[in-house]
């Protein structure tokens, strides 16, 4: 339990530190607009739009991995599926709060409803992602609302915040219980799809460009799709095997997940793969060019070592290796750079891609540092993520800490569940019977 | 011959950036009689003022309206460009002219100069000035996602709405020649608000915004629009009266023609139809409204 109290005390320290650092970038994001940020005429987007394709597929890859228990009823999933769709609502907020920091005009981003073009998928991407955040947090909502009114009757320290969070809603009877089940799977049923289009729709963003032959591919949204499962069940898995003690509570799931995850990893693998054979060998050399810059080019680190190397073979040998999947230290190190892997991956979809002269001598052509085809994001566009970053821990701790975890107990029971392993006073029962998130 | 170089060099000294504007359109011995009017206004009634009631009650109207009275309209003119490499001796006067004119600030271009190895010719190099080409099926228009981009009906200009564009930049990544920019919020030095050169309005669109931090076009996507504030009301040019593309009118190796397509006598129409012309990546379908002679 040492190791779990130091972890969680990591877990917040960093929250916070990086939210204050943040708010430096904020300030300077906020005072001098985009002056201080690196990307420029040539490479017009960089880190904050990685950052956001990153997390608004982690959130739909999570929402799936939920989904497969609430829709699917995959049980071994269960002591997970709140975690993921909680992590699904923070990571959806960092991905909106990325994209909204990257906009030039951040007090315009109404626009996207009052006047959305929709021959741009990027209106798509906006409409679909507001419907999923909708029936996301009515869902989330609808999985809780029963633990948090009993939790509100009870003495437990959150019980004020649980009344609250309940929205006035506190039938705790077995019908309402039902109730709520039955609406749970049917939203998720109607989120569902839309969480599969939805990061689609982001790679389609990327797909239809034609002047950027390597994103030019029909497989642009696919691979968005499948990476976004491959690192919700990443991070799914991080989390289950460190901060739920879940190796030994539930090895079930664990095992499961780390399935799951050499699954998708293959997978991707696999696209990867037919992506990059037609790319490279392609008879028009505009797109060999495009993907050998990601390959051979001055970003050749973010993809041999970061993606290819800590993203994708590490994590499978370590996969492979722990039988039975009982090692800590080896899943939940898997999941990490299995989820890291996917950011570099991230980056390399949307920079390389960027960095290569339209017209040739464009980069020359004006000595400007916006014009030009290196880019390496500032310290400010750094604050900025860290801040971002540094938000979506302290949510998800106040997320384990706030929302009541799945009693395993059969509904009915009476017994609310009330504790999340924040409290020192864990006790051994309560740790059989809940899930921290 | 001062700012020449200096926009060669690329960082334009303060002999290029502190012009008085309205002494040099005045000087440089064309009837300029609109702006002649619009000058006498500016100083009578205060550039700064103008220019925000302009900025704030005229320019939707400006853009739009336009647009709104030629729906259904047939398409009165195709206005394009023939650029000469051949006689282009890549001086970079038409960049000055056009910064002159439509006051962009740095990393913001509406035309520039690449220079090309050109192997066919013992290595001299190949320089090709290069506007915003007002594609007829232009890549950058689609990809918007809130129409702040468009081609306009009556001409085919493609211009951008900076009242309602939303900065996400998605129509550079669009564009499959460099036409566009995004406006950082950048200054020259001796160019910061309040000097002289930081408080003239761009005429562009009409609108004459003065550049602040936090307005637009701070913060927008900006792009050349053929000079589009210097046609007259029926949308016409009129070279001899100065009312012509700021890079064409300057260019003094005459290399680059301005005019309409869809008049087969002008000048343009003829210049293609009677030399072997190109148009970049036509592989694409864009159908650049911009010709090259080389």
């Amino acid at each position: 339990m040492n190791v779990e109290k130091a972890l969680k005390r990591t877990f917040w320290i960093a929250g916070v530190v990086m939210l204050l650092v943040g708010a430096v970038g904020w300030y300077m994001r906020l005072k001098s607009g985009h002056q201080d940020a690196n990307y420029g005429s040539i490479v017009t987007w960089g880190l904050w739009v990685a950052a956001y394709v990153f997390f608004s597929s982690l959130s739909a890859g999570l929402f799936i991995m939920a989904a497969l228990h609430y829709v699917f009823g995959v049980e071994r999933l269960r002591p997970v599926a709140r975690p993921a769709l909680f992590g699904a609502f923070v990571a959806l907020v960092m991905a909106l709060l990325f994209i909204w920091v990257d906009l030039g005009k951040m007090s315009r981003v109404t626009n996207v409803f009052i006047y959305a073009n929709f021959r741009s998928p990027m209106a798509w991407m906006i409409w679909l992602y507001t419907a999923y955040m909708l029936l996301l947090v009515a869902i989330l909502w609808l999985s809780v609302r029963r633990d948090l009114a009993l939790r509100a009757d009870s003495t437990d320290t959150r019980a004020g915040i649980s009344k609250l969070l309940t929205l006035g809603f506190r039938d705790v009877s077995d019908d309402s219980d039902v109730r709520d089940r039955r609406l749970v799977r049917r939203l998720s049923v109607v989120a569902l799809p839309i969480a599969v289009i939805f990061p689609a729709g982001v790679g389609a963003l990327f797909g239809v460009v034609g002047a950027r032959p390597a994103w030019n591919s029909g497989l642009t949204p696919l691979l968005f799709v499948v990476s976004g499962v491959a690192s919700g069940a990443a991070a799914l898995l991080f989390f289950s095997a460190i901060f739920q003690d879940g190796i030994r509570q539930w090895s079930g799931t664990v095992r499961l997940l780390s399935q799951m995850l050499i699954g998708l990893l293959a997978l991707d693998v696999a696209f990867q793969a037919s992506e990059w054979i037609v790319g490279l060998s392609s008879s028009a050399p505009a797109h060999a060019d495009a993907l050998g810059l990601i390959v051979w080019g001055p970003y050749w680190p973010v993809f041999w070592i970061w993606q290819l190397g800590l993203g994708v073979i590490v994590p499978l040998i370590l996969l492979l290796r722990a039988r039975h999947h009982t090692s800590i230290a080896a899943v939940a190190t898997a999941g990490f750079l299995v989820a890291f892997g996917l950011f570099g991956l991230r980056l390399n979809i949307v920079i390389p891609a960027l960095a290569t002269e339209e017209i040739a001598g464009l980069g020359n052509a004006i000595a400007s540092k916006r014009l030009q085809v290196d880019y390496l994001p500032s310290l400010m566009e750094w604050l900025v993520g860290a801040g971002i970053l540094g938000l979506g821990l302290l949510m998800f701790g106040l997320g384990e800490r706030y929302l009541p975890a799945d009693p395993l107990t059969a509904p009915g029971s009476g017994q609310p569940a009330t504790l999340g392993s924040g409290d020192s006073s864990t006790t051994a029962t309560s740790k059989d019977s809940h899930v921290h998130i | 011959m001062t700012s020449r170089s200096a926009a060669q060099e690329g960082s334009p000294t303060p002999t290029t950036v502190t012009l008085p504007w309205p002494t040099a359109l005045l000087d440089d011995g064309r009837p300029e009689v609109s702006r002649r009017d619009l000058i006498t206004r500016l100083t009578g009634v205060g550039a700064v003022g103008l220019a925000a009631a302009l900025a704030a009650g005229a320019s939707i109207g400006v853009l739009t309206a336009p647009v709104a009275a030629a729906a259904g309209v047939t398409r009165k003119f195709r206005y394009g460009m023939v650029i000469d490499t051949r006689t282009c001796v890549g001086c970079r006067a038409c960049v000055v002219a056009c910064k002159a004119e439509n006051k962009t600030p740095p990393g913001v271009y509406y035309t520039v100069v690449v220079e090309q190895p050109n192997e066919a010719a013992d290595g001299k190099p190949l320089f090709m000035t290069k506007p915003c080409f007002h594609c007829e099926n232009p890549p950058c228009v689609d990809v918007c996602p809130v129409n702040a981009t468009f081609k306009r009906e009556q001409d085919g200009i493609v211009v951008v709405d900076y009242d309602r564009c939303i900065g996400c930049r998605y129509c550079i990544t669009a564009c499959p020649y460099g036409a566009r920019t995004f406006d950082f919020g950048e200054m020259y030095s001796g160019g910061e608000p309040g000097t002289a050169w930081g408080s003239a309005p761009s005429p562009e669109y009409g609108q004459f915004r003065v550049r602040e931090e936090g307005a637009s076009p701070v913060g927008n996507v900006r792009k050349c629009t053929f000079c589009l504030h210097l046609q007259d009301d029926k949308g016409q040019y009129n070279k001899g009266e100065g009312r012509w593309p700021a890079c064409a009118k300057t260019c003094p190796g005459q290399a680059i023609h301005f005019g309409d397509f869809k008049d087969p006598q002008s000048e343009v129409s003829k210049l293609i139809r009677s030399n072997n012309v190109i148009r970049l990546k036509e592989e694409l379908g864009a159908e650049p409204n911009v010709y090259y002679l080389i």
